[in-house]
């Protein structure tokens, strides 16, 4: 099972500079659509069912066969017409490898593939279940953004700790799926896409000063 | 209803495009109108939830396709024991072929529950430009279920690969990460990605993004149709704007 190994994976303290990006959220508390915790709420549903499902799969995919990687970054790609968010996805990638690789000994993977893809690759070299990296991947979506929302907001921590106590069953459900489909072809796997973090990412990439790389 | 309709553009050997294959079952009724212009034209209400309809489209090289359609179609929900309304469409396009692909919006009305798949092969050297446009609801009212599944291939690759869904099914689909109570949103791919002008971003909600692949995409997304049409129109009606 790994237990232990999934939370230090899973640890927003892992030095992989997810810290740096807020998953979307900047550009729309600056649009003015997330003000308070209830939107904030429905952002992060929104997320969890869209971007969140989709790095779940492929982080699944992943860890379930590593040597399908260069696929699945393509097949990533595809799913991620924002260049924004794929220089995102490929910087918070290799920042993970270049943590993981002194925690684990990982496969030969490219030196800078989608996050997802890296998560599902360093799951597997840590000995965890193809569900446990979907687990890992659907849970960070969420946790980064609810932690940017602190700080872009000035949120109570505690009833952002206490949506993300809500929308935890909901990641559970969404790494279940995510797991169940981790053998089909690329381009059957999940493909949700969220049109307003596609643009927003491309917004918020023009802005001369910003809190968060994304 | 049941349909299975199918066009077939190609060279007419003059520099023209001719139709040997335009085959049509109701509700999905083609119509040429133009010399490279094909009409659909809807045949009944919906689509309704047991609609069972295909639309084949085959472009052969050297040949130009646009299709339309004279109204928008209306997803409405039909007698609930049948199985949801369902779209497929399936193009193809050949190296020298150009499909323009520009039909009215679709309106995905309160208690519908609808499924569009698109499947779009283009040949190296074959050149799409493939608009569709959601109104979420009509006046006033939350949609019904819709999901949009697109995949959109060019020289044997996946370019993009999409799946948009609104409605009680999609939890989060009017938060802020998707459409943010957006009541339309409306997307053109195109390949090769000079069919679009170059890359940008804004005003409103609007942008213009090259794939990681050849093509790109344009995405606006508005309180209503109006501010889609005003960002997409001059994208795929051209002459329509400069004249």
């Amino acid at each position: 099972m790994g237990l232990a190994t999934l939370l230090v994976l899973a640890d927003g303290r892992l030095p992989s500079g997810g810290h740096a990006h807020s998953g979307g959220l900047e550009a729309q508390v600056s649009a003015g659509r997330v003000r308070d915790l209830d939107t904030v709420a429905e952002f992060l549903r929104g997320k969890l069912a869209t971007s969140a499902l989709v790095a779940a799969a492929f982080a699944a995919a992943a860890c379930e066969r590593p040597g399908r990687s260069p696929e699945l970054d393509a097949g990533f790609d595809c799913r991620t017409p924002s260049p924004a968010l794929r220089k995102a996805s490929r910087a918070q990638g290799r920042a993970l490898l270049r943590a993981a690789r002194a925690m684990w000994a990982l496969p030969p993977v490219g030196r800078e593939p989608h996050q997802p893809v890296a998560l599902g690759v360093v799951a597997a070299a840590a000995g965890l279940a193809p569900v446990q990296a979907a687990v890992a991947a659907a849970h960070g979506t969420v946790s980064g953004a609810a932690s940017a929302a602190v700080r872009l907001l000035g949120l109570d921590p505690y009833t952002v700790h206490a949506l993300l106590a809500r929308l935890a069953p909901e990641c559970d459900r969404i790494a279940a799926t995510a797991a169940a489909r981790a053998g089909d072809p690329v381009d059957d796997l999940p493909a949700a896409g969220a049109p307003l973090l596609d643009v927003g990412a491309e917004l918020h990439a023009t802005w001369e000063v910003r809190l968060f790389a994304s | 209803m049941r349909a299975r309709s199918r066009v077939v553009a190609e060279p007419d050997g003059h520099g023209g495009t001719r139709l040997p294959v335009l085959h049509s079952e109701s509700p999905l009724l083609l119509r040429r109108t133009g010399p490279t212009t094909v009409h659909v034209v809807g045949g009944g209400a919906g689509p309704l939830r047991g609609d069972d309809l295909r639309l084949e489209i085959e472009v052969g090289s050297g040949a130009t396709l646009e299709i339309r359609s004279v109204a928008a179609q209306l997803a409405l929900p039909g007698r609930a024991h049948l199985p949801q309304s369902r779209l497929e469409i399936n193009a193809t396009v050949a190296a020298g072929g150009t499909l323009r692909w520009l039909p009215e919006p679709l309106i995905a009305a309160a208690g519908c529950d609808h499924l569009s798949v698109t499947r779009v092969d283009v040949a190296d050297g074959g050149s799409l430009l493939w608009r569709d446009d959601l109104v979420c609801g009509r006046h006033g009212e939350d949609p019904g279920d819709f999901r949009a599944d697109t995949t959109i291939r060019y020289a044997g690759s996946t370019v993009y690969r999409h799946e948009l869904s609104v409605g009680s099914r999609a939890p989060g689909w009017s938060g802020a990460a998707v459409l943010s109570g957006g009541r339309a949103v409306g997307t053109v791919i195109a390949v090769p990605a000079t069919l679009l002008p170059p890359p940008t971003s804004g005003p409103g909600d609007f942008a213009i993004m090259p794939l990681a692949g050849p093509g790109a995409l344009a995405t606006a997304v508005g309180t209503d149709i109006r501010p889609v049409r005003a960002a997409l129109d001059p994208l795929t009606e051209p002459a329509l704007i400069h004249s």
